[in-house]
C-alpha cells in the first residue's frame, strides 16, 4: 500500500483516477452546458438570422439592450417581478413563519405539505389555471362581482397596467409557501433560552421578532432570496403561456426576449446577447446576496 | 405563555394560508371533474373528460414522451453525479477547486443563455427533433446540481468512514457502491426526485428544440392544447390534471423526505 502523500489525504488514496470517475459527467457537462455557453458569448457579438452568414457587430447588441426601449423595459419588468417574486413573499413569509413559530400548532406537517405544493405542479398547470382565474369570465371576476365590486371586474391579463402585476401575483402565491417553509425551518432552530432571555427584558413579541429572530434567520433569508430572484429572473413558461409578453410588451420580460428574439424575429445575436446579460445578471445577484448572509451569520 | 387567543389565530393564519395556496389548484380539479364543453361528444362528466382529453388533446403520446424523457435524464444524471460528486467529495486531485465552480457555474445558468446557441448547433447536426436534443441538455444540468449535491453529502459524512475502508484495502470501486452509496440512499433519493420533478416540468428545451408533435413533452403538449383549443375550459383543466398527476402523486409519497432534503440542500448551500 503506498504511503500518504500529503498530511491530511486518507492513506492509498490515489489521485488520478479522480478524473475517471469525473470524466462521463464533465464530457456531458462540457457538451451541453459550457460549450454552449461559450457559443452564445460568441453569438452575441454577431448580426445572425440563424440561416445566412453571419455578420460581426462587436458590443452593437449590448449597447441595444441599453438603448432600445423595449429590451430595456423588459429588464426593468424583470425588477418588478423580483418584488412580487421575492420580496412580498420574504416579507409574507417572516410574518408567517414567526407568527407560527410562537406556538406548537398541531397539523403543522399538513400546512408544510399544502404549501410546498405549487412548488411541485408544472408551471404550465399554473399558468393555466392562473389564466382561468384572470380570464373575463373568471373566477377573480366572479369573487368581486359577488362582493359587490363589480367596479373592479376587468380582463385581468389584457390590462396595459395590470398584466404585469397579475403576472407577479402568481409568483408571490408560488412563492411565499416555499419561503414560510424555509424560514419556519430556521427559526425552529433557534435555541428557546434567546427568547426567554428577551422576555425577561421585558420583550414584547415585536421586540422580539427584531431582536432575535430576524437576526437568527439570516442565513434562510439570503437564501429564499437567492432562490426566489433567480426564480424572478427566469420567468418563461409562465409569461409564454399566460400572456405571450402582452398586451403590447408589458409583461415582457429577459426570457422571454430571448426566445421571442431567437426563434419569432430571427435576431439570433441579440437574443444570445440578452441571454448573456441576463447570466451576468444572475451571477451577481447571487454573488451579492450569498456575500451579505454569509457576513450576517459569521459574526 | 402562548395564549390561547393568540393560539386560534395561528389556526385561522394556518387554514387561511393553506386555502390560498390550494384554491388554484383546486378549481382545476374541480373544472376537469365539472360538466364537459360543448361539442366534445362526450356526456358523461367527471372521468369520461380525461378520457377526453386523452383522445382529443393526444396526451398519452406526450405522456410517453415525458416519461422516456424524465427516466433517461434521472437515470443517467444520478449515475454521473454519484460518479463525479465522489471524485469532488472524497478524492484530492489538482485542479478540483476551479472544477468544481465550473460544475457550480451549471446551476446558476438558466436555460435561456444556452438554449439559443445549442438549438443552432444541435440543427447543423440535424440533432434538432430527436428525443436526444431534449433530454442531453436536460442531463447536464442535472449532473451540474447532482454533483453539488453529493460532493456536499459525501463530503460531510465519510471522512471516517473512507479512511477505514481504506485501511481495510477496499478499492475505490468497492467503497463507493459497497459503502458510501448504501448510506447515501436519502440523499440520493431526493436528488432523484428533484431531478424528475425539474424534468418532466421543464418548458422551455422541449418548446425550442422539437416541432415534431410526437416528441412532444406533457408541459409543451398542454401549452399546445391551450393554444388550439378554445371553448370551454373542461378539457383543458382535465389535461392539466394529467399533466400535473405523476408529480404531485411521487411528492405526495415522498412528500417528508423531500421537504426535509430540499430545506437541508438550501440551507447548505
Amino acid at each position: 500500500m503506498p504511503s500518504p502523500r500529503r498530511t491530511g489525504s486518507p492513506p492509498g488514496e490515489p489521485r488520478r483516477i479522480a478524473y475517471l470517475y469525473l470524466l462521463p459527467g464533465f464530457v456531458v457537462y462540457a457538451a451541453f452546458l459550457l460549450y454552449p455557453l461559450l457559443r452564445a458569448v460568441q453569438l452575441s457579438f454577431y448580426d445572425w438570422d440563424g440561416l445566412t452568414l453571419g455578420r460581426w457587430i462587436g458590443l452593437d447588441n449590448y449597447r441595444e439592450i441599453v438603448s432600445d426601449e423595449s429590451l430595456r423595459s423588459a429588464f426593468g419588468h424583470a425588477l418588478i417581478l423580483i418584488v412580487f417574486f421575492a420580496v412580498v413573499p420574504v416579507c409574507v413569509g417572516l410574518l408567517l413563519a414567526s407568527i407560527l413559530n410562537r406556538a406548537k400548532v398541531r397539523g403543522l406537517p399538513f400546512f408544510r405539505t399544502v404549501v410546498f405544493l405549487p412548488q411541485v405542479v408544472a408551471m404550465v398547470v399554473v399558468a393555466v389555471a392562473w389564466r382561468r382565474i384572470y380570464a373575463p369570465d373568471g373566477s377573480l371576476n366572479e369573487l368581486l362581482g359577488a362582493l359587490g365590486l363589480d367596479s373592479l371586474q376587468r380582463g385581468w391579463l389584457g390590462d396595459y397596467a395590470l398584466a404585469l402585476p397579475a403576472v407577479g401575483f402568481v409568483g408571490t402565491w408560488f412563492e411565499t409557501g416555499l419561503v414560510t417553509v424555509l424560514l419556519l425551518a430556521g427559526m425552529s432552530r433557534i435555541s428557546g433560552d434567546l427568547y426567554e432571555a428577551a422576555r425577561l427584558d421585558g420583550a414584547g413579541p415585536v421586540r422580539e421578532f427584531f431582536a432575535v429572530t430576524l437576526p437568527s434567520v439570516r442565513g434562510e433569508i439570503a437564501v429564499a432570496s437567492t432562490l426566489t430572484v433567480i426564480a424572478a429572473l427566469r420567468t418563461f413558461d409562465l409569461v409564454y403561456v399566460t400572456t405571450g409578453g402582452g398586451p403590447g410588451n408589458s409583461t415582457s420580460v429577459p426570457s422571454y426576449e430571448v426566445y421571442h428574439r431567437a426563434f419569432e424575429l430571427g435576431r439570433v445575436g441579440s437574443a444570445a446577447a440578452v441571454g448573456v446579460t441576463l447570466t451576468l445578471v444572475i451571477l451577481a445577484i447571487s454573488l451579492v446576496i450569498n456575500r451579505i448572509g454569509d457576513r450576517d451569520t459569521a459574526q | 405563555m402562548i395564549s390561547r387567543a393568540e393560539k386560534s389565530a395561528n389556526y385561522i393564519v394556518l387554514v387561511a394560508f393553506a386555502v390560498f395556496a390550494l384554491a388554484p389548484i383546486l378549481t382545476v380539479v374541480q373544472s376537469a371533474l365539472g360538466p364537459p364543453d360543448e361539442g366534445t361528444g362526450s356526456s358523461v362528466a367527471g372521468l369520461g373528460n380525461f378520457a377526453d382529453a386523452w383522445r382529443i388533446g393526444h396526451f398519452g403520446t406526450y405522456l410517453r414522451m415525458s416519461v422516456a424523457v424524465s427516466v433517461f435524464v434521472v437515470l443517467v444524471s444520478v449515475l454521473l453525479s454519484i460518479l463525479s460528486g465522489f471524485a469532488f467529495g472524497v478524492m484530492r486531485f489538482r485542479g478540483s477547486g476551479p472544477l468544481f465552480y465550473l460544475f457550480l457555474l451549471g446551476i446558476m445558468m438558466p436555460s435561456e443563455a444556452i438554449v439559443v446557441p445549442l438549438y443552432f448547433d444541435l440543427r447543423s447536426l440535424g440533432l434538432t427533433d430527436t428525443f436526444w436534443a431534449v433530454a442531453l441538455p436536460q442531463v447536464a444540468q442535472s449532473v451540474a446540481f447532482g454533483t453539488f449535491w453529493m460532493r456536499a453529502y459525501f463530503r460531510s459524512s465519510s471522512r471516517a468512514l473512507v479512511e477505514a475502508a481504506r485501511l481495510d484495502g477496499a478499492s475505490t470501486r468497492r467503497l463507493l457502491w459497497q459503502i458510501l452509496v448504501p448510506l447515501a440512499r436519502p440523499a440520493i433519493i431526493t436528488m432523484t426526485v428533484l431531478v424528475f420533478m425539474w424534468t418532466w416540468n421543464e418548458f422551455l428545451i422541449p418548446l425550442v428544440m422539437v416541432t415534431n408533435e410526437s416528441l412532444r413533452t406533457a408541459p409543451l403538449g398542454l401549452a399546445f392544447f391551450q393554444g388550439q383549443y378554445t371553448q370551454g375550459f373542461t378539457l383543458l383543466a382535465a389535461g392539466a390534471v394529467i399533466v400535473a398527476t405523476p408529480v404531485v402523486v411521487l411528492y405526495l409519497f415522498l412528500q417528508r423526505h423531500f421537504i426535509a432534503g430540499m430545506l437541508e440542500g438550501a440551507v447548505r448551500e
